[in-house]
């Protein structure tokens, strides 16, 4: 198995991890944190299969994830400040239909 | 849905039905990555362009000229993204305690250091890895290390200039952009003997751009007073 493989692997394994905990955390900060761990993986991906081919590595997809940080970075602290906002105006940091719902997630679901 | 759980807790159905999507997901991708490549990549189209492009990295060459749109949009989008912010509210006081001594003496050496390691990072993107966008992250850095450090200048957020470096980058991107054009010109298609010099005159100003509107979505909200 070529390291890049490997690369690519570990990011599609991380996209999983973190569609897991955005589908079901309540937390809006545990939201934010499983879509920046979802945009990880998917970087990790695009440069490993950047880095799969014979040759040279291609140094496009690199330039694509670049680019992906810097979005990445800003819709972080776009969510980060609506929530803050939420949080102070609601008094809790969930969507309205999350509201009943456990934050601690205590079981470890 | 009711499920013992809770009220509202993910039910056994949406769980299944989601180990199932993100399954199906896995051994299609993992499939995908283990069978034998369908394109060639653009490596070698990138390479045999590079000379024309202005720089010898072939990453900044993507970034700032074969696909300056995407770079372009990005700016945009962190242009967007700090106007979003600033548009939800002032700036929150950030809450002082007292500063460790590492902090501060870390600050006394780093903050100076910084725009060195800035310009650095900023020329050798030319040839090198780098480039405006860790350029400016560093120094947007400086900024974040300067708002967090106890003991600083009780000086205010200077608002009015924050506004202007913010929008500079965007706006020397398009102005280099529309300003190539000409008859057979188009839209970012950078004139051969110029391209270096344009490539750093964006990116010296999307340097600038980026740098505060990192630090300006650390804060938070709009700069009015002191942090």
């Amino acid at each position: 198995m070529s390291s890049a493989l490997l690369f690519a692997c570990a990011g599609l394994g991380l996209f999983v991890i973190g569609t897991w905990g955005l589908v079901l955390r309540a937390h809006l900060v545990r939201k934010v944190l499983a879509i920046n761990i979802m945009a990880s993986g998917v970087s990790l991906m695009l440069v490993g299969t950047g880095a799969m081919g014979a040759g040279e590595v291609d140094p496009v997809p690199q330039a694509m994830v670049i680019t992906g940080i810097v979005v990445t970075i800003s819709a972080t602290a776009l969510a980060l400040a609506l929530l803050l906002r939420l949080a102070h105006a609601t008094g809790r940091p969930t969507l309205p239909e999350d509201r009943e719902r456990d934050l601690m997630d205590e079981e470890g679901r | 849905m009711k499920t013992g759980r809770g009220n509202g807790e993910p039910g056994i159905f949406l769980r299944a039905a989601l180990v199932l999507l993100l399954a199906a997901a896995m051994v299609g991708v993992g499939l995908a990555l283990l069978a034998p490549p369908v394109g060639i990549g653009l490596g070698a189209a990138v390479e045999a362009n590079l000379a024309s492009s202005g720089v010898g990295n072939s990453v900044t060459a993507v970034l700032l000229n074969f696909r300056g749109y995407d770079t372009l949009l990005e700016i945009a989008v962190l242009t967007v993204a700090l106007v979003g912010v600033w548009a939800l509210g002032p700036a929150p006081r950030i809450e002082e305690s007292d500063a460790s001594p590492i902090l501060l003496a870390m600050n006394g050496v780093l903050i100076p250091l910084v725009p060195v390691i800035c310009g650095y990072l900023l020329w050798v993107g030319a040839t090198l890895p780098g480039g405006a966008f860790q350029a400016g992250a560093v120094l947007a850095a400086a900024g974040v290390l300067f708002i967090l450090s106890g003991q600083r200048p009780h000086v205010p957020l200077p608002g009015r200039s924050m506004r202007w470096i913010a929008i500079v980058g965007l706006a020397a991107f398009l102005c280099v952009a529309v300003g190539v054009m000409n008859g057979e010109r188009r839209f970012l298609e950078y004139p051969p003997g110029l391209a270096g010099m344009l490539m750093l005159l964006v990116e010296s100003a999307a340097t600038l751009s980026i740098a505060v509107i990192l630090a300006g979505l650390f804060i938070g909200g709009r700069p009015e007073g002191e942090p």
